[in-house]
């Protein structure tokens, strides 16, 4: 088959619906990854130990656990426990724990490079220990981790192509199948690629410019 | 009981995967080392033509996902030039280990950049060649401090070995999902995988700092800086 004519007439389409389902997955992923990865690095940083123990131990076996292992748990392993979840949402899932884990590292490197005078301070203003964090802490926190987080929002980008390993067809598996079928692996793959560079280099061009616009000024 | 007799069996089996798990780990780093250091120096001290090749190396491989670049090379690549008898494992290798060599690249670059300017003038100044500069007075303090950054690295390609079921080498998620496919039990053998890997990661990071602290310089590690 000529090359053009399988690119424009059946590759692209179905790279199109591929990439629908990724940009679904990094859209849902990503919400929830920020928001669980503050919630953890606030436990872990200002919570009693019952609350900082279980995080850490969340943090350090999702961190050492890996994604794909991750998304097998919860795509082939919670049957065999009565839950079954579809392939899109079971990725979702265990990109959300990937992404907060990571997350609420750099949150909480974060919050520990605010002072403790500042939490003091609050306090002898009358604010509660949780106002503090809320007003005081976290907005400054939360600009000193956008380096952090935008490089992770980059890794999401690129590991939601894991979700393809538990059916959910994404771009990478859109492209893979179509690959298989007509047997033109080299041009499938450089178009993927290119998609991906593309994503990526759009995203790390904007995480740039948001850095810049929430940068404290000195 | 069943479960740990059948459980038991199995051992030797994913040994195996362990070892190839392993074998990956190293021979990925090792390749990112060879070709990241060279690369590192290549983007500080090369010409504007070795450096701009050497970006859209670095911009290429960290861009893409690790299984597109592992159905790049073992589907594509490869058999393009007539090269598809190559075991996966191989391609694995290659394919880790120059992206491996990409994120290297970076962290040896920024240390290398961290050494001030003042130390090729002087040794310079002292007969040294550009070379000799390098080799006797840059890089020695530079591995030392890339080395906190460097030992990140092994987390992240002990991970990324188990992508490389994607393209069926026999490591350790492979041959997990055999053994579950054979004996229909899934979440004890998926969650005994798993605390094998949480283990490679902390004993593998447990070794790499006793290994930054034997190499410390004293008076010059992080908190003099």
């Amino acid at each position: 088959m000529d090359t053009f004519v399988f690119l424009t007439t059946i590759l692209l389409p179905a790279l199109f619906d591929g990439l629908i389902v990724t940009l679904e997955l990094i859209a849902t992923a990503a919400p929830f990854g920020l928001l669980a990865g503050i919630g953890v690095a606030v436990g872990r940083t200002y919570g009693s130990r019952w609350i900082s123990l279980p995080l850490r131990g969340y943090v350090a076996f999702i961190k050492g656990c890996p994604l794909l292992l991750l998304l097998f748990i919860l795509y082939f392993g919670l049957p065999s426990i009565g839950i079954r979840l579809s392939p899109f949402l079971a990725s979702v899932i265990g990109f959300i724990f990937c992404n907060s884990a990571y997350n609420s590292e750099y949150i909480r490197g974060a919050l520990l490079s605010v002072k403790e005078g500042q939490m003091i301070a609050a306090q002898a203003l009358g604010m509660s220990r949780w106002q503090s964090i809320r007003y005081i802490i976290l907005p400054q926190a939360l600009r000193r981790a956008i380096p952090g987080m935008t490089n992770e929002f980059i890794y999401l980008i690129k590991y939601s192509s894991l979700a393809f390993m538990i059916t959910a067809v994404e771009l990478t598996g859109a492209g893979k199948l179509v690959a298989t079928k007509y047997f033109l692996f080299n041009e499938t793959f450089v178009v993927i690629a290119i998609v991906y560079l593309f994503l990526v280099t759009v995203t790390t061009v904007a995480a740039n410019m948001l850095e810049k616009k929430f940068a404290v000024p000195t | 009981m069943d479960i740990i007799i059948i459980l038991l069996d199995w051992i030797p089996y994913l040994f195996l995967g362990l070892l190839q798990t392993l074998g990956l780990v190293l021979a990925s780093l090792a390749v990112g080392l060879i070709f990241g250091l060279p690369m590192a120096l290549g983007q500080i001290y090369g010409n504007r033509l070795i450096k701009s090749v050497i970006s859209v190396y670095v911009w290429f491989f960290r861009g893409l996902p690790v299984i597109v670049l592992l159905f790049l090379f073992f589907f594509g690549i490869f058999p393009s030039l007539n090269m598809s008898s190559v075991p996966p494992f191989v391609v694995a290798v290659v394919v880790l280990g120059l992206r491996g060599a990409a994120y290297q690249s970076q962290i040896f670059r920024g240390a290398i950049q961290s050494i001030s300017e003042g130390q090729m003038t002087a040794a310079r100044s002292l007969g040294m060649t550009r070379f000799q500069a390098i080799r006797h007075v840059i890089l020695p303090q530079a591995l030392r401090i890339a080395l906190p950054g460097w030992s990140n690295e092994y987390p992240t390609v002990l991970t990324d070995t188990a992508i490389c079921y994607a393209i069926g080498v026999q490591e350790l998620l492979t041959r997990a999902t055999y053994m579950v496919a054979q004996t229909y039990i899934t979440m004890p053998i998926y969650l005994a995988i798993a605390g094998v890997y949480i283990l490679l990661n902390y004993a593998g990071m447990k070794a790499l700092n006793m290994l930054e602290k034997k190499t410390s310089i004293p008076g010059f590690g992080q908190g003099a800086l």
